[in-house]
């Protein structure tokens, strides 16, 4: 029989562009797209030496849905529901990311109601976001059950979000000058409950997982990511503050009515996997800190401006606005000609720029610690490729 | 260093017994599931289905649709498509010289509002593509249409999710009555 | 002489038939077993619709995977690559003979019975690694990679742990280390050996590639290690296997330390198979509650820890012994 696993010349594109390397005694190992721990689409190109990861080169473009080439089409109202598709982890920052872009450019004025309505829907967002990550991480890293504790609380939040927003994942909540329905005190209550019922949650969380000593043992100095390297590429988000700099949209840009409220930002200066898995456990509990804030100064008035433009016609001119999204800063750079439909609309992805650390970190690794560093980067890949 | 390296991992064998205990409480705590096909989730509430009409209070058998078009402009996947019957002095206009597009233009201003009221022919939803964002119920300026609470649905085919939705309107409209 | 041959072939023959129905019937119960716990633990109702409280649904797994193509990788060597499974099953049939079910129930009693496990549970290495190798594939390559030295590191403490009963008992006959505990529970070696069990347990867990020690399949590293190209009845006996590697560590953990089929009021081998499967319940536990460790740390935990404690172990047993 002949074993010869290493001169694959039939490989496509890409296996052909990475195959060249001066050892011999390397495979090279095409991990994706369909791959149990890259999460979607994702393909990565490992050399690996026995174990020992020598390269890694991510490659991309398997979920890429023209987003961007959308927004130049269609019209801004009809953009809406599109950028709830591209991190659909966190649906509703990236909508609360164009639809502050058009507002910006409009110069409407958002209800406070509205505002608050928004933190509050988003921050319960983040925690469905960070949830899910949680989940798929120890899914990652051998551990099955934690992934459908964190989905039976999931579906909690994801019952209170059905109520005012309608769908349980692909929000389309936002509008221009408001959001599209008003919560109602069951809504606050239920809320209220929940952060209640996830503050016993997260002791739990800590007992089975945190302080696990086989988590701990792949988790901590694994994917050691420097501050540089994080400015390098431009890695937001839990990723820069796991690695020490305290970076958040939400105190560094302050949008909408995050100035009023006292949240800490959690940082760890350990810049392993396991610095970023505690600033994610850590923001879950800010985020509750915040909805309980919200909820307890919540104003009346209108849910969305009376005046709101049913058809968005923004002048001619730029605008730029940036949101915390669970990933990391989530930007809209919108220019308009004036007519109804954006001139070009730039989305930048904060996972694009985590996974692009991906290379450099993984290679000396083994194939056990590359998941590992894959999953605390945290990617969604319908938002990478857009 | 040896000391410290046994206590270090003694303590992560007690950290693996709590785990292990965490996991037998909710070995016996209660199921969070439903048996689905049996059982429903309650909490349908708020979601969003497919759309719908919604009919006259006065004729449940007609839909409060004014046939503006609205919803078809506004869906971002056009998957909302309406025919109707043209109001009569349009007809008129366009059976008239199209060159002198000014003169029934302003007569349809002057025309009662009752006869130029065009009727709602059929209204067809191709749900395949729809992505449930809500623009068209809010777009449209009557309330004629509303969100069903038909969630559980399923198909071979496509044309199965093309609903003609005057069409269930009048079916539904019927089931009441009986 | 010449009529005891063929009887004692008989016996042997009606027992290998009836390991095998032992062996299907356990695997039936364990894939029910271990799907129902993983299901309570995630707070769900695991299998449900296959028959009542869904007990068929192994029948309706079996099922699928005989009525799968069984499908053989281009530029495989097809001939070693369908062996694998198979010499992954055989010898673990082989190594129910030698276990004493109940006082009377054992097919065939022999002084070496203990190593004639040890050495039958070896193979599996060698299936593993045929596996692995003949699929020619990168990802069944690095998983009979881990598998063969995984085996092969925990070999030794297992032996290591088992020592300590050996020369307690002076036999390695499984029928007479029984006999050799009490009825009682502070009559079984685990209270006389605690560490040796917790060792053998450890290891057994190991060298059964269960979880968090299931490195040669880690499905979310090498999608699903040594048996990722196998389908359809290939990959069945391997589950298979797996499993009847699991209730014989299970079996051999219950002789050696939890006195076997002997316990209060009336011995027999409804306390062996409830042993057995406490003993398997728990690894399924364990399975369902822990992340999978690294693989130098799995190495690790064998080199650093268990061989030093395992000789540690035997000799502070050896000096009890000689005093």
């Amino acid at each position: 029989m002949k074993l010869d696993l290493r001169l694959d010349t039939s490989g496509d594109f890409y296996a052909q562009k990475f195959q060249p390397t001066k050892r011999e005694d390397t495979l090279i190992l095409n991990m994706g797209p369909q791959h149990p721990s890259t999460h979607g689409v994702l393909r990565i190109l490992l050399e690996i030496d026995g174990e020992y990861i020598v390269r890694a080169e991510p490659v991309l473009g398997y979920i890429h849905r023209m987003h961007e080439k959308m927004a130049e089409v269609m019209s801004y109202p009809q953009y809406l529901p599109n950028p709830a598709r591209t991190d659909y982890l966190h649906a509703l920052a990236w909508g609360w990311a164009h639809v502050g872009a058009v507002e910006r450019l409009m110069g409407l004025e958002v209800p406070e109601r509205a505002e608050y309505i928004r933190v509050i829907t988003c921050e319960l967002n983040r925690i469905n976001s960070h949830l899910l990550w949680w989940g798929a991480y120890l899914l990652d890293l051998g551990a099955f059950t934690p992934i459908m504790y964190a989905f039976d609380d999931r579906e909690i939040i994801m019952d209170i979000l059905q109520r005012v927003t309608g769908s349980r994942l692909t929000y389309c909540y936002y509008r221009f000058g408001g959001v599209s329905k008003d919560i109602d005190d069951r809504f606050v209550a239920e809320t209220r409950e929940q952060c209640t019922r996830m503050k016993e949650r997260f002791k739990m969380y800590k007992d089975l997982v945190t302080d696990n000593y086989i988590l701990r043992q792949r988790v901590e100095e694994i994917g050691e990511i420097s501050v540089n390297a994080c400015r390098k590429y431009g890695a937001t988000g839990p990723v820069l503050r796991g690695s020490g700099q305290a970076y958040d949209v939400r105190r560094a840009e302050p949008y909408s009515v995050y100035d009023r409220f006292d949240f800490n930002i959690p940082t760890y200066d350990s810049c392993d996997a396991m610095g970023r898995y505690m600033v994610r456990m850590d923001e879950m509990q800010e985020s509750i800190n915040i909805i309980e804030q919200a909820l307890d100064t919540l104003p009346q008035g209108n849910f969305i401006h009376p005046k709101a433009p049913k058809r968005a016609k923004p002048p001619a001119g730029d605008v730029y606005f940036a949101v915390e999204g669970a990933r990391g800063k989530i930007r809209m750079h919108l220019v308009s000609d004036g007519g109804k439909s954006a001139y070009r609309l730039k989305l930048r992805a904060p996972g694009f720029s985590n996974l692009s650390l991906f290379g450099e970190v993984s290679s000396g690794t083994l194939i056990s610690d590359a998941v590992s560093i894959l999953g605390s980067l945290d990617l969604v890949i319908p938002e990478i490729d857009r | 260093m040896i000391v410290k390296s046994i206590r270090e991992n003694l303590g992560g064998m007690w950290s693996l017994l709590v785990g292990l205990r965490v996991t037998s409480i909710n070995f016996f705590r209660p199921h969070v599931t439903v048996h689905y096909p049996r059982q429903c989730v309650p909490t349908l509430e708020g979601y969003r289905g497919h759309i719908e009409l919604v009919p006259l209070e006065k004729d449940p058998l007609k839909s409060k649709c004014i046939a503006c078009s609205n919803c078809v402009k506004i869906c971002p996947t056009s998957c909302i498509s309406l025919k109707a019957t043209k109001p009569k002095k349009a007809a008129v206009a366009e059976g008239a010289d199209s060159p002198a597009a000014k003169v029934p233009s302003e007569g349809k201003k002057e025309a009662p509002v009752k006869k130029a009221k065009p009727e709602l022919q059929s209204f067809v939803l191709d749900y395949n593509y729809c992505s449930l964002c809500g623009l068209c119920v809010q777009s449209c300026p009557t309330g004629a249409l509303e969100f069903s609470d038909d969630v559980y649905l399923a198909g071979f085919t496509r044309q199965e999710f093309v609903f003609d939705l005057l069409a269930r309107l009048q079916r539904q409209a019927q089931k009441k009555e009986q | 002489m010449i009529e005891a041959i063929p009887t004692q072939l008989i016996i042997i023959l009606v027992g290998l038939a009836a390991t095998m129905a032992f062996v299907g019937l356990n695997a039936i119960l364990l894939v029910y077993l271990e799907r129902k716990v993983a299901g309570f633990i995630h707070r769900r109702p695991g299998p449900y619709e296959v028959g009542p409280h869904g007990i068929l649904q192994p029948f309706a797994d079996g099922l699928k995977l005989v009525g799968k193509q069984i499908f053989t990788p281009k530029g495989a060597d097809s001939v070693l690559f369908w062996l694998a499974p198979m010499i992954s099953m055989a010898p673990a049939i082989v190594c129910f003979l030698v276990i004493p079910f109940g006082p009377n129930v054992l097919i065939f009693n022999t002084n070496v019975g203990l190593v004639l496990i040890l050495a039958f549970t070896g193979i599996n290495v060698l299936a593993l690694c045929i596996a692995g190798w003949t699929s020619q594939n990168k990802y069944a390559l690095v998983g009979a990679a881990r598998g063969v030295s995984q085996s092969v590191a925990y070999e030794i403490p297992l032996l290591l742990a088992v020592l300590p009963i050996i020369f307690m008992t002076g036999t390695f006959n499984l029928y007479d280390i029984t006999l050799g505990q009490g009825a009682w529970p502070w009559q079984w070696f685990i209270v006389y050996q605690p560490v040796a069990f917790v060792i053998f347990f450890i290891c057994a867990l190991a060298e059964t590639n269960r979880a968090p020690f299931d490195l040669p399949e880690a499905e979310s590293e090498l999608t699903a290690g040594f048996h990722t190209e196998y389908s359809g009845m290939g990959f069945a006996l391997f589950f298979l296997s797996e499993y009847a590697y699991m209730v014989i560590a299970a079996c051999v953990t219950a002789v050696l330390f939890l006195g076997g089929f002997q316990g209060p009021v009336v011995s027999g081998w409804w306390w062996f198979l409830a042993k057995v499967y406490i003993l398997l319940l728990i690894m399924i536990w364990i399975r369902w509650t822990f992340p999978r460790v690294r693989f130098d740390q799995l190495l690790n935990i064998c080199w650093k820890w268990l061989i030093p404690l395992a000789i540690i172990n035997l000799l502070i047993t050896l000096l009890v012994i000689a005093l």
